[in-house]
Order: C-alpha cells, then structure tokens, then sequence
C-alpha cells in the first residue's frame, strides 16, 4: 500500500526546506529587479555575514551588538559595491554586469575566509534543529522558524515597498529606470540602498543556514539552489522567488524519495535544474517573470 | 593566430617570421631546454587550459552564448576517452581523441538545445544543469571509471602507432601538436561564413534572423564546436597532464577558471584565449613565490588561496570595467606602441 503519511512527510519536509532557498532568492531578485543584475555574490555574501557575525559572538560580543554590527557592515559592503562594482559599469549589457559579480563573489568569499579563517563554526540561534510531531508527521522547528522569518521578511518587504519613500523609489525604478530618472530619483543611490537592503537578506539567509549547516565555506554554494528558483519563479518576482522555492524544495525531496532509487540516488543536486530547464522550454521567462519584448 | 590571414599577400611579413620562431622555439627548444617542472607543471597545463579557453570563446566570445559547464565536458571528454580505450581495443589514440571530442560535442548539442528558447542569464543557469548532471552520473556509475569507488581513472600510455608519449618533455609535445592543430582548425572556422554568423547571432540576435543567418544551425553548431574542443582539451587534460583524474577534478571551480580565462585573456580572440590561459596558469605560481618573500610563514596555502580568490576576482571587476578586451588588447597596445604600426591591426 502507498504510504500517504510518508509522502505528506516528505512533502512538507520539502516544502519547508524550500523556503530556506526563498530566503536566499529573494536576495537575487530584489536587485534583479532594480538594477537589472543578477547577481552570483548573493552566496558570498551569506557567507561573509554569517561569518562576520558567529566570529563576533565567539569572539565575546554579545548576541544583538553583533548582530547590529553585521548589519552594518553589510550594509556598508552594499554601498560599497555599488560605487565600485556597478557605478562603473552602468549601461553594460547584462551578462558583463553578471560577470562582474562572478569575479565579486571571489573577491567576498576570499576576504571573508581572510578575515575569519576557514575552519567550520557552529551557529546557535536559539532553535533547535529537532523535528517534532504533528499528527504524526516530522516536521523540524528550524524549519518552522525559518518559513516564520521569511513570512516575516515578505510581509516586511510588502509594508516597505508600499508606504516607505525608499521602497517607492525601489519600485519606480524597477518599473521605468528613465522614467524615475526624469522625476528626480538618483538611480546610484536607489541601488546603494537595494545592495545594503540585499545585504539584510543575506544575513538573515546567511544566520538561518548557519544554523542548519554550520558556518563554512559551503554556505556560498547555496547561491547554486537558488537558481533553479529563480528561474521557475521569474529573476523579477518576490512571489516567483516564493512560489519557485516552495516548488524547488518539493520536487527536490520528492524526486530524491521516489524517483532516486531507480538511479541510485542523489539526484538532489540536479533534479531541480532539470524540472527548471524543462520548465523554461514551455515558459522561457519563468512563472511569474516579465515577458520579453525584443526589438530590432 | 592573426597572422595566417596575413599571410594571403603573399610575402611573408614580420608576424610570420615571429609565428615561425615560435613555433620553432615551441618544439625545437622547450622540450630539450625546459625543466620537466617548467613541462609537467606549467607547460602543459597552460596548453590545455588554452584549448577548453579556445572552445568556450567560440561559444561565448563569438556566438555570445554564455556557459557554465565548461568543466563537465571536460570531464565527458576524458571519461569517453577513457572507455573507449578501455572497451575498444587497438583503437588508434588520434582516432580516439576525435571519437571523445565527438561524443563531448553530442552531449554539448544536447545541452545546448535549450539555447534556442533561452537568452542570457537563463541560458547559463540551464548550463548549470549540464555541470552538475555529468559530475553526478561519473560519479555515481561505476561503469564509466570501469568501477573504481571514487570515479578515479588513470590514464592509458599515449601511443601512435610504434612511438609512444611518456616523459614529460614528450607529453608536452603531444599536446602543442593537438593545440595548435586545432586552434588552426578554430581559426578556419572562424573566418569562414559560420563564423561571421557567430558574430551576428551574438550581436543581434534577431537582427542576425532577419538577414537570414539560420540561428538553429548557428547555435548548435557554436555548442557542438565549443563542446568538442573542451572535450578534447578534457583528453588532454587527464592524458597528457595529471594521467589520473577524479570528477570531483571537473567542478563548479574549472568552469570558472575556465570562463576568467576568457574574460581576462580577451573575450572573442585566440590569441586572447592563449595570454589569458598563461596567466592563470602562471599567476598563482608567482603569487605564492612574492608572498612567501614578503610574508613568510604567514602566507600558508590557505592564505594564498584566499589571496588568489581575492586577486583574481577583484581582476575580473577591473577588465570588465576597464578594458573588457583583455589582456590581449593591453599586448596589441603595447606592441603597436613598440614599434610602428605598418598595418591596421585586425583584432582576431
């Protein structure tokens, strides 16, 4: 008989799961939809504020004062970027943007282990990472916590974009960046503050991972989950970044359970990507992305 | 590599006689001169790593289609070598070298399949999905490393015919031979009417439909083009230079190294591919020689390889920004300014 309880399992186990991938594609998209770059860094930079931050507290600064100061710096990081990444190279075609970021996300995870050293950390948040049962279901609390902390996150974003002048301004220069330009919003200020606002993501991303994974370089890699997500959800929409990690984290443990053992197993690292580029072959800009006009 | 078509005057100009040099210097002096370090260490792999460059510039420098799984059909290439070694016997080595560049190329055509619904940035996330899927099945069936535990495979002596390829010195002339030849070949190509079509299709891509260019073949032949070079570069690479190889050897960080080297060589030029190759190849050798001077003990291995990561990253933001030709249009400037320019330059 099928066993509809392990299948239920699993899929929240999955859907939970993908929520952690959310959380790092949101980062993506709030600058994708800004400044059009996809930016590869958004790893190196969960990596750089999880680190910056377990190394503050082991080195004896209380919880909230690190997290303050990480908060700092990675807004300061974001400034930072902007005036000497993009600035420069504003009006580039997109790919060379996108490249600058590849050679970015060197230069961050470089210093990071510079700065802090290599070897792993653990991360305590305060939650455990122990399931526990619902209707005889598994279900881990980090993972309730961090699907809490990214319901939060959205609806915090949803409050910025609507009533702040910040968020406005975000918003009219993902619409028409000439448009915003003509009604006097400054373009390189609006992307300063949409990297340190990125930099706010990764951090959370960066804690909540932290205390799945360990503080380590393998932090970084998590920037390759996300991509499938982005690219079933649309590189410029905050709900597509949801929606896409609900569904990425799904088809990932799904596949993994039902479809792994005819290939031996292990099929976690692609099988998204394969669903995704399938995917792109009906929908090539994704669920909910912008359609494409192209013109001679 | 600007040079062949100079040559079409007729009198052999000065870039030639520099051409015939090197070439002459290449064979008739490195492998007697040069330390088996200099052959084994530095040699060999900058000629390598020059031919998987030259593959993806045809891909993303000219048809300016942007790739991330470089290093997976390296791997295809060396494994299919392998097996084919392996399950064929007295299969010739050339033959074989053709036959793996070939099956790269398939799988590169398929994977490159999607480009055809795909631009940009969900054009190079697909490529991704070719990167992790071969690195995956190497690894997880044992047919393909003849079931070693780990996907490990070593390398059969190069042999053609009655001469065989074993010392340092030997391999390395196997492998300029191979590279040049193709590079050659690339060139051809290039300069050919597909290779103009490469040119539109990265340029404008409906623009390049409009006037006729067949983007279906265009594509697929840039793909299966670029997928054979670094198929055969991939032979190469666990033949003639590291002779045992893991998958592990072909991830994420090959495809990338492999892609700085065109961004920092010289998007859309050979010649480019070649200097951008040396210098990744050569730069982490001084790096860890001027840190250790200057440093001492401090600068371990862990810190050098930090360093190179910043370095390199930090590079890759500097010519994108400042000359996003390369280093190849920083030697172009350098040598019309040494000596005057009797001929416009055409940048190849």
């Amino acid at each position: 008989m099928f066993d509809y309880q392990f299948l239920i399992e699993v899929l929240i186990g999955g859907l939970l799961s993908g929520v952690m991938y959310s959380l790092v594609a949101i980062g993506f998209v709030l600058i994708y939809k800004t400044s059009g770059v996809l930016n590869f860094a958004q790893g190196a930079m969960l990596l750089f504020a999880a680190l910056t931050f377990v190394s503050l507290v082991e080195r004896g600064t209380p919880f909230v004062a690190a997290l303050a100061a990480t908060l700092a710096i990675m807004i300061a990081l974001g400034i930072a970027v902007e005036r000497t990444v993009l600035r420069p190279l504003v009006n580039q075609p997109p790919i060379t943007l996108f490249m600058a970021t590849l050679g970015l996300s060197y230069v961050i995870e470089g210093a990071a282990q510079l700065l802090w050293g290599t070897q792993v950390h653990g991360l305590d948040i305060g939650i455990s990472d122990t399931p526990f049962e619902v209707a005889g279901v598994l279900i881990s609390r980090l993972d309730l916590f961090a699907a809490a902390v990214a319901g939060g996150l959205v609806a915090l974003f949803a409050l910025f974009f609507r009533y702040t002048r910040t968020g406005l301004s975000f918003r009219a220069v993902a619409d028409d960046q000439f448009a915003a330009l003509a009604v006097g919003l400054r373009l390189p200020r609006v992307w300063g503050a949409v990297w340190a606002v990125a930099g706010i993501v990764a951090l959370v991303g960066g804690l909540l991972w932290g205390a799945r994974l360990g503080v380590q370089f393998s932090l970084s890699l998590v920037v390759l989950k996300a991509l499938p997500v982005l690219v079933l959800g649309g590189f410029d929409s905050i709900a597509g970044a949801i929606v896409g990690g609900l569904l990425v984290g799904a088809i990932e443990k799904l596949a993994e359970v039902y479809v792994g053992p005819f290939f031996g197993g292990g099929i976690e690292v692609w099988a998204a990507y394969v669903v995704a580029l399938g995917f792109l072959l009906i929908r090539p800009s994704g669920l909910f992305g912008q359609k494409l006009v192209e013109r001679v | 590599m600007a040079h062949l078509a100079r040559t079409k005057t007729g009198r052999p100009t000065a870039e030639t006689l520099w051409i015939g040099i090197g070439i002459v210097v290449a064979y008739g002096v490195v492998p007697f001169a040069g330390s088996d370090y200099l052959l084994d260490a530095v040699l060999t792999p900058f000629l390598v790593l020059a031919l998987a460059a030259v593959g993806l510039n045809v891909l993303t420098g000219y048809a300016g289609q942007v790739s991330l799984g470089s290093a997976a059909f390296l791997a295809v290439g060396a494994y299919a070598a392998y097996n084919l070694h392996l399950r064929v016997p007295g299969l010739p080595l050339l033959l074989d070298l053709v036959l793996a560049g070939g099956i790269a190329a398939a799988i590169g055509i398929v994977f490159g399949l999607p480009s055809l619904r795909l631009r940009g940035f969900y054009l190079a996330v697909s490529t991704l999905a070719a990167q992790f899927f071969v690195q995956w099945a190497l690894t997880k069936f044992g047919w393909f490393s003849n079931d070693n535990p780990s996907g490990v495979i070593d390398a059969p002596v190069l042999r053609i015919g009655s001469v065989s390829f074993t010392t340092a010195a030997e391999r390395y002339v196997f492998s300029l031979t191979i590279v040049v030849v193709l590079t050659l070949l690339t060139l051809l190509l290039l300069r050919s009417q597909s290779g103009r079509n490469f040119i539109a299709v990265r340029d404008h891509e409906i623009a390049a439909k409009v006037v006729g260019v067949p983007l279906l073949r265009t594509k697929l032949l840039a793909f299966g083009m670029s997928s054979f070079l670094i198929g055969v570069a991939g032979v190469l690479w666990a033949f003639a230079y590291l002779r045992t190889v893991e998958p592990a050897g072909f991830n994420l960080d090959r495809s990338f190294q492999i892609l700085f080297i065109i961004i920092i060589g010289g998007l859309a030029s050979l010649r480019g591919s070649f200097i951008g190759a040396a210098f990744i190849v050569v730069f982490p050798l001084l790096l860890s020689r001027i840190g250790a001077a200057l440093l001492g003990r401090v600068f371990d291995s862990g810190v050098l390889e930090m360093s190179q990561h910043i370095v390199i990253g930090a590079l890759i933001i500097v010519f994108l920004i400042a000359e996003p030709r390369g280093l190849i249009a920083l030697w172009d400037r350098a040598w019309s300014a040494v000596r005057p320019a009797r001929r416009p330059t055409i940048p190849t």
